[in-house]
């Protein structure tokens, strides 16, 4: 893991590399480092971490902040497969204006959590090649793993119930 | 076939140059080749578990494939915010329904590391024994409905009677045959009874001899080499660039194993090696699974040799639940007791990535804690969910029953890919 120190001449040379404005903070938690970055700047930051060692993303997750903003969050995990050190890239988008850039043109492993994070979460994430559901089925509405959503807020299909439920009333 | 061309990937195979022979030639069809859309599944024995496959295919050779997931889909992640921490440990254990030792350690390692909780040593030696169980356990249902994919039932029988023993032990050693609850955050929920320790000697003196027996029956039959050696070869820098992780990167040439890496559990006391592929086609991904099976019995006998003595779970009361017998003597265990489980216990508030080496690769566990009693997110990078990707560069141009083959040495376990 870089130490803290290594995390904060990282975010130096990104800085110098893409502008003040990439990085937005750094944390060292429970001895893993982490970079919080402007959302539009994602690719980039992947490409000058890819240059650095961190090669393989290993998992792609999405947050919701719900009541904080802004809500959403997307996290990179990067791993240096030499050095055996990680680096978490997270990065924070508002619900209104949900929108990442996709990061699957570089880094293909994305493409299934990206989607997974588009069903759940709702974040767009611009340039994915195709982004549809990937757990829940396709006519669904809804991202349920936010968290105003209601658990246990559908009801369950039965033989005994499906005439009052009207998705199930053959119209 | 002549208008398919020959594969790279597949050379000097001699039944698929007995295919070549056939001349096909004088069947007249249009100027393009029509494709056929098939589709497979989500029901169906082959896609072990429900998995749904688009298949193009010209002719036998499939020309692109999308497999389609969510079929089993249950919103464990969603249920796993509405529970205490140590009610999550139930949950997560049935997203991959072979590994469910791995999904409860990675989730307790992640909540330890949020708690900063010492493990007692002990505890994570009876970890690595159950982990390592566990590893040949799904390794084994992997080799037995692999094999019956290419036709050999026999197989199945096999590998399904030794994993029975391992069932058993599993359930000595903690009340059930799957999704045993027996990791905890803190350590293990009981130690091991009296007993145990010899019927592991029992399994562990049996099972390298089983390993040879079935790779007797595999390794050196005509049809299973025919049908694996130099099939669906994909190189290192694809499956890394596609995420892939565990025995199918291995497979082809990358030692990567986070239990050597970068360990957890106290893996860096044992001493075993990592089986690595040469070009990463079927016959590697096989090999390599075989070969572990056997690694893992030599890191079962090491831990039930070098077990310490000591606590099997952390005595810090505050998150592991006191034995059962202080409760009739001491009022402190019982506040404890009835304070972890009716509210469970707080954790602070911060986001941690715990990854461990799962039997399909890395299975990675994210919790974000919100300083309360219940996780604000739990996310698992399951490893067959990653993996899936791969199918497309691993398939692409063979003949649809080495897709098949194929997917079985993929080793999607669709419990963990839907969650």
């Amino acid at each position: 893991m870089p130490d803290a120190t290594g995390l904060e001449l990282l975010a130096a040379d990104l800085r110098g590399a893409h502008g003040d404005d990439t990085v937005l903070g750094t944390e060292h938690f429970r001895g893993k480092a982490a970079f919080a970055i402007a959302p539009a700047r994602v690719r980039e930051v992947l490409a000058f971490l890819r240059d650095r060692g961190f090669s393989f993303l290993a998992s792609v997750h999405g947050l919701d902040y719900y009541p904080e903003e802004p809500r959403l969050g997307v996290q990179y995990e990067m791993l240096d497969m030499r050095e055996v050190d990680r680096l978490t890239v997270r990065l924070r988008v508002p619900i209104d204006e949900p929108t990442v850039p996709s990061v699957t043109e570089d880094w293909p492993t994305a493409d299934h959590q990206e989607r997974e994070i588009w069903d759940m979460f709702g974040v767009v994430f611009e340039g994915h090649h195709d982004l549809r559901r990937i757990l829940m089925p396709e006519d669904y509405e809804g991202h349920p793993q936010r968290r105003d959503f209601p658990i246990g807020g559908e009801p369950v299909f039965f033989t005994h119930n499906e005439s009052r439920f009207p998705r199930y009333t053959g119209q | 076939m002549s208008d398919v061309e020959a594969r790279p990937s597949a050379p000097s195979i001699p039944y698929r140059e007995m295919e070549d022979s056939h001349e096909l030639s004088h069947i007249s069809h249009g100027a393009e080749q029509e494709l056929l859309t098939l589709n497979i599944g989500p029901h169906h024995p082959a896609t072990h578990g429900v998995l749904r496959l688009l298949t193009t295919l010209e002719g036998e050779v499939v020309r692109d494939i999308k497999p389609i997931i969510g079929y089993v889909h249950t919103g464990i992640e969603k249920t796993a915010e509405d529970k205490a921490y140590w009610k999550v440990i139930p949950v997560v254990e049935r997203m991959d329904y072979l590994a469910y030792y791995f999904n409860a350690m990675a989730f307790c390692g992640a909540v330890e590391t949020l708690l900063e909780l010492e493990v007692p040593r002990r505890a994570q030696y009876l970890r690595v024994l159950h982990l390592e169980l566990n590893r040949i356990m799904s390794h084994l249902v992997w080799l037995g409905t692999s094999a019956l994919d290419l036709g050999a039932i026999s197989m199945f029988w096999y590998c399904f009677r030794d994993r029975e023993t391992i069932l058993d032990l599993f359930e000595m050693s903690s009340g059930q045959r799957m999704h045993t609850r027996y990791i905890q955050v803190g350590g293990v929920i009981e130690d091991i009874p009296t007993g145990f320790d010899a019927k592991v000697r029992e399994f562990i003196a049996d099972m390298p001899d089983r390993v040879d027996q079935f790779l007797d029956l595999l390794a050196k039959n005509e049809i299973v080499l025919h049908r694996l050696r130099g099939v669906a070869a994909v190189d290192e820098e694809t499956l890394l660039a596609l995420g892939v992780t565990g025995p199918l990167l291995r497979a082809a040439g990358n030692p990567w194993d986070l239990r050597k890496a970068a360990p957890y559990s106290s893996y860096d006391e044992f001493d075993f090696g990592i089986p690595v592929g040469t070009v990463g086609d079927n016959w590697d991904r096989f090999a390599v699974r075989a070969q572990e099976m056997k690694e893992s019995v030599k890191i079962i006998e090491q831990a039930l040799d070098g077990m310490p003595e000591g606590e099997y779970v952390s005595p810090n009361r505050k998150y592991a639940l006191p034995p059962r017998h202080e409760l009739a003597t001491s009022m402190e265990a019982l506040i404890h007791h009835f304070k972890l489980v009716t509210e469970g216990f707080r954790v602070p508030p911060g986001e941690v990535y715990y990854p461990i080496e799962g039997p399909r690769g890395e299975l990675g566990c994210f919790v974000r804690a919100d300083g309360s009693s219940k996780p604000a997110r739990v996310h698992m990078r399951d490893p067959s969910f990653v993996n899936l990707q791969a199918t497309k560069p691993m398939v692409q141009d063979l003949y649809i029953a080495d897709l098949i083959a194929t997917l079985a040495m993929l080793d999607p376990v669709l419990g963990g890919i839907d969650r």
